[in-house]
């Protein structure tokens, strides 16, 4: 889009004349992924910030309406590709919750120690390319040895270590070997260090402290009238977690395994502070919950016909074949009702909610994403305006900025 | 949520239908009610029902639903903060100009959300302060969520113009 089509400088811009323009992106190293925006400073200091998105717009939602309720999975994975799973739990039980599917216990475990294995994924990255934009490059190091260990826990378990396509309809893809659990219990063991040496690396350091504390403040009246959400809401004050207030998975079972961490300063060290905390508290749900994994099937019955037999059911039962060809024959499939559902989880970045109408065919007569970061590069310009160029990276840094969620 | 009901319908009678569905409760507006109606009663909702957290505004093309009576829908999800109740609050507009209130001057959180229903379905929120495009280019004529819009497209990328490096 070329610069004079965007709103430049508006009133009092003739006796202002001192003011000029910047282009920040779409290609800069600290925007991460594909974002731009149009900055008029004062010297170093910014009067106005315009953000100018669409970069990645590739029609998701389109693509929901041409794919089934499985098949979009794999898009949804790369909404958010950093906690691709978040993802794939918030579509399913949207899903689920429009065909009336009560998964079974040990879907619900796993589920969501995945989910928050992702989550805690999100953060390590959010919290590491923060500090990398602001120089410290160590910390960064750090954060992504743990990653590494995530991602080694998503290969074992579904084969893919970025996008993973895991969840299913009524249930995963398969069910996760022991070998698995060991892993995940190697990580509960080993991240508590991993954490503790990040944090000694940033809580106090002293630059890094100068350039978040007091940066791009945001209060919590703002924080609601402007529908943040997760990390960035909490971390003005507003306790609000779709994992406390509207459980959902194995939550119920779980709630006194974690507390919802919230400061009241809004600033771009509390949203680092509350991201670093909710690590914590994630892997204290998971180690609640990978010891209580119930026994039992990881899918629904196979006589609900809602969810793909395992290849044993389709290549040696007559019953298990013909639900196979069921559900992979685009006239059959499932019949949902008629009617419109609304589904949101608690994703590392915040309320992440499907819209799915349905007309009672196979796929998603409408597959509306409510995005939480759209919904925070939204808030970005005033959180921005008044401070200097440099506080861009920080705050950016500190809203987890995920271009492809925010384009769709 | 019986209460909230009760309080609309004693303000707005007449002038909504509502529906549940799996613990979503809707309130569904009529397409030659909703420009009037619409702004009064999400006010209502956010200063006298507590809905003070706008969680999702989202456009819906109904063309060919199974008896859909008007086209657009656009849903606004509201929560209140201090129960945790969720109420889906949906208004709809018709060809030519689908058209609704803005409901910016009671959540800033809108602008962009209705922005990007007026890129990808074409109804235009009134009052809205800066109402362009916002996933799409600027250039771009159609609204690619309607349902009448293809999934392929129609050849809008094979019609881009190309800038060399001594033009640019």
């Amino acid at each position: 889009m070329p610069v004079e089509m965007l709103p430049q400088v508006d009133e009092a811009g003739a006796d202002r004349e001192f003011l000029y323009t910047l282009n920040f992106g779409p290609q800069h190293p600290a925007t991460h992924t594909t974002l731009r925006l149009i900055l008029t400073l004062d010297g170093e200091t910014i009067v106005k910030a315009v953000p100018d998105i669409g970069y990645l717009h590739s029609g998701f939602e389109k693509l929901g309406e041409d794919l089934d309720f499985n098949q979009y999975v794999t898009i949804v994975d790369r909404m958010n590709y950093i906690s691709p799973f978040c993802n794939e739990v918030s579509w399913h039980h949207a899903v689920e919750k429009l065909l009336g599917i009560e998964v079974t216990p040990r879907c619900k475990y796993i589920r969501t120690i995945l989910a928050e294995l992702a989550r805690i994924n999100d953060h390590l990255l959010c919290v590491g390319a923060a500090a990398l934009d602001l120089g410290a490059l160590t910390a960064f190091l750090y954060a992504f040895n743990e990653k590494e260990k995530i991602y080694n826990v998503f290969e074992a378990a579904s084969g893919q270590r970025f996008h993973p396509s895991y969840s299913r309809v009524g249930g995963l893809m398969n069910d996760i070997t022991d070998a698995v659990v060991d892993q995940i219990r190697d990580f509960v063991r080993t991240f508590p260090k991993a954490l503790a040496d990040l944090t000694r690396l940033l809580n106090r350091n002293r630059i890094f402290l100068d350039r978040t504390r007091g940066i791009g403040v945001l209060s919590k009246a703002d924080a609601v009238n402007t529908s943040c959400s997760g990390p960035v809401a909490r971390a003005s004050g507003v306790a609000r977690d779709l994992r406390k207030d509207e459980p959902y998975l194995a939550y119920p079972d779980l709630q006194s395994a974690f507390k919802v961490v919230c400061s009241t300063a809004g600033d771009c060290y509390a949203r680092y502070l509350v991201r670093m905390e909710e690590m914590a508290e994630a892997v204290k749900i998971i180690h609640a919950a990978v010891e209580n994994i119930p026994a039992g099937p990881v899918n629904v019955a196979l006589n609900d016909k809602l969810t793909i037999p395992d290849k044993m059911a389709t290549y040696r039962s007559i019953e298990g074949l013909i639900q196979h060809f069921e559900l992979f024959m685009w006239n059959r499939q499932w019949s949902p009702p008629v009617d419109e559902v609304y589904g949101a989880t608690e994703a590392a970045n915040g309320e992440l909610g499907f819209y799915v109408v349905s007309d009672g065919g196979p796929r998603a007569f409408r597959a509306r994403t409510r995005p939480p970061s759209f919904i925070h590069f939204a808030v970005f310009p005033r959180m921005i305006e008044g401070h200097q160029i440099s506080d861009v990276p920080a705050v950016l840094g500190s809203l987890n900025i995920i271009a492809a969620e925010l384009d769709r | 949520m019986p209460a909230t009901l009760d309080t609309l319908t004693a303000k707005f009678p007449g002038a909504f239908t509502t529906s549940a569905f799996r613990g979503d409760q809707r309130v569904s507006i009529a397409a030659e009610k909703a420009p009037a109606v619409l702004f009064d009663l999400l006010k209502c909702l956010k200063e006298e029902c507590g809905f003070d957290f706008l969680a999702d505004v989202a456009g819906i093309d109904y063309l060919n639903y199974p008896n859909a009576t008007d086209r657009y829908g656009v849903v606004y999800a509201l929560t209140n903060l201090a129960t945790g109740e969720r109420l889906f609050v949906k208004a709809f507009a018709n060809d030519p100009d689908p058209s609704l209130p803005s409901a910016v001057p009671l959540w800033a959180g809108a602008d962009w959300m209705e922005r990007e229903v007026y890129d990808l379905f074409g109804v235009v929120f009134e009052g809205h302060p800066d109402l362009r495009r916002i996933l799409m280019p600027a250039e771009f004529t159609a609204h690619p969520l309607r349902k009448d819009y293809p999934l392929r497209g129609l050849g809008e990328r094979h019609n881009f113009p190309t800038i060399t490096r001594a033009e640019s």
